[in-house]
């Protein structure tokens, strides 16, 4: 047959049968859908996400009762994905989502987009039309390796069953390995339904991917030059470090050098929050402290953190006064915004472990760098600016103190996930963390929705690698929560015992926020319910909700009902809790930097603005009454 | 630090080689890329080389530095790229193959004609109102060349886009390591 004009554009393939020719018939013979779940199988994955689909019928028909794998059925392609990072980001594993072409595709495009801001691994397999058929505006064809390219660390189309197993063992090491991220095949029923000869393990083809792990040359020595002569150093933690796994790496710098700890989103609870050297997280709703240790910095030492916007506001008046070590396993994010005296690219866990031995080798030679006029500095910040807020004004909860009783009464072993708002906000300021991996939220893209499908995620992979000794506590809003809400389904019927509090406002509180501050009150689409207009509890009522999906639903309007809620559901551990918290609209995130403002206006609460001084520049001198002036 | 568009009047022209390997939509996604920044590509062009399994893509650009080091990096973070190099003009032979059809009849034949014997480049198509011209050589050759014949007329112009190479014995892809791409 004739390809089609995309086909002969693309160069698919013409005929598949000239390569199988090639290959030698070694190996147990199958079709390419089976090869896909024995793939699966023998790289050791142990859930799979998704929801099924005309493209990828032979892949779900070759999944059993005998597969070694759990699958989990998702209510929308988007949760699928989610769910998976969910399970990534708890578990350490790559997440894998099975879903169809078409629709199937383009609904999963959020949650890779989500995965690739944040550096989750992921393999995403979606179905796709046969070869015959790609380019012709086929039912449910989509083109989804173009469509991803801007979002996935790398994608495959397979026209050919025989290529199944390598490319799966391609796809789960290139979104493991290096700096991770969401991988998506797309495999045509033509590759799906061929015939081909299985054999394991594979040979990789990977000539353009070699991530560096291990720093090379002079730079751990310039690095552990620069703590000697530094006397306000601070390590900057991200993401990056949670997924390398370093918590013990970060503790034990920091007790070496004692240099404070401040953490992006993603990394809250990489070293437990009762440890003192923790000043939390830094940036546009951070703490005093630590983004007041940041801009007061001598030493920036960023550890697989990427200078976000969010994190450092204005970047020109970011840490004015810092040199900068920057230590990344992605070389393209050294220098992309804030130029490194030293640049070290590697995993951070390697390079940590390889840095902190030269810098106790200079300690024994020199001694020592005296921190105790930092650190005098930093404790007033931390003493005077905890994270505070207004109580309600209309007799309603404060969702702060609501996030604050949640943390007292839980399980320290629990996952905390969070959606997108002012919520996760609150739930990443007032949580207390003892772990790492304990918290998940959408950082880099902010995807609303994103909670309750990653904690169904994160809930399957305590189950199957903690024993479901870890409970999963989800803290979400309202606005955040109906974007995904349908996944209540999957949370019942896949047996995963969850915990919802919804922080339930009725308006897209963080918009109103910002509308509050900076759009005069003028609260444009941000209402989502009023009951004096209704007369109704809730739009949807929250509580009948979570019983139509079987699940139990929870009201608390006073603080005596909230705190009974919160036991009753910490005892249930047969289905999903859902407690319909009605906290205050006009609760606001404090602290707060407006976007695209210096750090060093940083709003502590209203009128309050601890880090500038009446000179407005930012050095540190031994001025302890400086703050206080400017109450 | 970022600046966007990467590309702005004045900026100076670059010359990237890049060795990717020779499969569908690797152009997409480095042209992707090349989008998103807002780098103004001035000519591109992509052949098979010495290796059957690679192909090397030239691209031109007037570019400022600091953008242009963030997208060699963002480049290199692609999969089916193998090495890039940004040429170094001074140890570099860069050629740029164009065809130019002139409006030339029986009046100024003559006249165009001896352009051609001065900037010894070659005729392929004589007609009573035009002549096709095959010119190649460094860009600054061809732009005089197109500067003198733009008084008669340019009906049509096809550039191939600049290739280039470094001088001396060794070959890019000598540095691209443990390859059986074919293998695929």
């Amino acid at each position: 047959m004739s390809p089609t004009p995309l086909q002969a554009f693309r160069g698919v393939n013409k005929s598949a049968a000239d390569q199988h020719k090639r290959t030698i018939a070694d190996g147990e013979k199958m079709t390419g859908a089976q090869a896909l779940v024995r793939s699966l199988e023998d790289l050791g994955v142990k859930d799979v996400f998704g929801i099924p689909g005309g493209a990828i019928l032979p892949v779900y028909h070759a999944i059993n009762d005998q597969t070694g794998f759990r699958f989990i059925l998702a209510r929308h392609e988007q949760a699928a994905g989610h769910a998976a990072e969910g399970y990534a980001v708890a578990t350490g594993e790559v997440g894998v989502c099975i879903v169809t072409s078409g629709p199937g595709a383009t609904n999963i495009i959020t949650a890779i987009a989500d995965a690739n801001m944040d550096s989750i691994p992921m393999v995403v397999i979606t179905g796709q039309v046969g070869v015959d058929s790609i380019g012709t505006d086929a039912f449910q064809e989509a083109d989804i390796v173009g469509a991803t390219y801007p979002v996935a660390k790398h994608s495959y189309l397979v026209t050919n069953a025989q290529d199944v197993p390598r490319v799966l063992a391609e796809a789960h090491y290139i979104a493991r390995s290096g700096r991770p991220g969401p991988v998506v095949v797309d495999l045509t029923k033509t590759a799906q339904n061929g015939e081909m000869y299985y054999s394991w393990p594979q040979r990789m083809i990977l000539p353009g991917y070699n991530p560096v792990t291990e720093a090379h040359g002079h730079v751990l020595a310039d690095a552990a030059r620069m703590f000697q002569r530094s006397f306000r150093p601070v390590l900057y933690v991200g993401g990056g470090a949670v997924r390398s796994d370093a918590g013990n790496e970060i503790k034990a710098l920091s007790d070496l050098t004692g240099a404070p700890i401040v953490t992006t989103l993603p990394a809250r609870g990489i070293v437990p929050d009762d440890d003192p050297a923790v000043l939390g997280m830094l940036g546009m709703h951070g703490t005093i402290a630590a983004t007041g240790a940041v801009q007061r910095s001598d030493l920036l030492v960023a550890i697989g953190a990427r200078f976000d916007d969010r994190v450092t506001g204005k970047l020109e008046a970011f840490a004015p006064g810092a040199r900068v070590i920057h230590i990344d396993i992605d070389p393209a994010e050294i220098g992309k915004n804030r130029v490194a005296d030293v640049p070290i690219v590697g995993d951070v866990k390697t390079v940590l472990q390889a840095l902190i031995p030269q810098i106790e080798q200079l300690h024994k030679e020199y001694g020592k760098p005296d921190l105790t006029t930092w650190w005098k500095l930093l404790d007033k910040w931390v003493e005077q600016y905890p994270v505070a807020y207004e109580e309600p004004t209309d007799g309603t909860l404060a969702p702060q103190w609501v996030v604050q009783q949640l943390s007292a009464e839980a399980d320290p072993n629990t996952i905390w996930v969070s959606g997108v708002g002012q919520h996760q906000m609150w739930a990443t300021q007032l949580i207390e963390f003892h772990h790492p991996h304990q918290w998940i939220s959408s950082g880099g893209l902010g995807t609303m929705g994103f909670g309750l499908p990653a904690a169904i995620g994160a809930e399957i992979g305590s189950q199957q690698y903690f024993d479901g000794k870890k409970p999963v506590w989800l803290i979400d809003g309202d606005g955040s929560f109906q974007m995904t809400s349908e996944e209540l389904a999957t949370a019942f019927m896949e047996g995963t015992p969850i915990k919802i509090a919804l922080l339930n406002n009725s308006v897209y509180g963080m918009v109103r926020q910002w509308q509050t501050l900076f759009y005069e009150k003028h609260y444009s689409a941000t209402i989502l319910h009023e009951e004096e207009k209704t007369g109704l509890v809730g739009v949807p009522d929250f509580v009948k909700l979570a019983e139509a999906y079987g699940c139990v639903g929870l009201r608390a309007r006073t603080k005596e009902e909230a705190i009974e809620c919160i036991r009753k559901a910490n005892e249930i551990n047969d289905r999903p809790v859902l407690i319909d918290f009605h906290v205050w609209k006009d609760a606001m995130v404090w602290p707060m930097i407006a976007a695209g403002d210096a750090n060093d206006n940083v709003t502590y609460m209203p009128g309050i603005k601890p880090l500038l001084n009446p000179q407005g520049n930012v050095s540190l001198q031994d001025e302890p009454d400086t703050t206080e002036e400017n109450n | 630090m970022t600046s966007y568009p990467a590309s702005k009047p004045g900026s100076q022209r670059h010359t990237l080689s890049v060795l990717v390997e020779n499969r569908p939509g690797v152009l997409a996604r480095i042209a992707g890329l090349f989008a998103r920044r807002a780098f103004n590509i001035n000519s591109l062009s992509v052949s098979p080389t010495e290796r059957p399994d690679i192909s090397r893509v030239t691209v031109t650009a007037d570019v400022e530095d600091v953008p242009l080091e963030q997208i060699i990096k963002q480049l290199n973070k692609l999969l089916h790229v193998l090495k890039i190099v940004d040429l170094d003009p001074t140890t570099t032979v860069e050629r740029e193959l164009v065809l130019i059809k002139v409006a030339a009849d029986e009046s100024n034949r003559s006249d165009v004609l001896e352009i051609v014997r001065l900037f010894r480049v070659r005729v392929v198509d004589v007609n009573p109102e035009s002549l096709t011209i095959e010119a190649t050589g460094a860009g600054g050759k061809i732009d005089a060349l197109l500067g003198l014949l733009e008084h008669y007329g340019i009906i049509e112009l096809v550039r191939s886009g600049a290739v280039a190479m470094t001088r001396g014995p060794r070959a890019l892809s000598e540095k691209v390591v443990g390859s059986e791409i074919t293998g695929r």
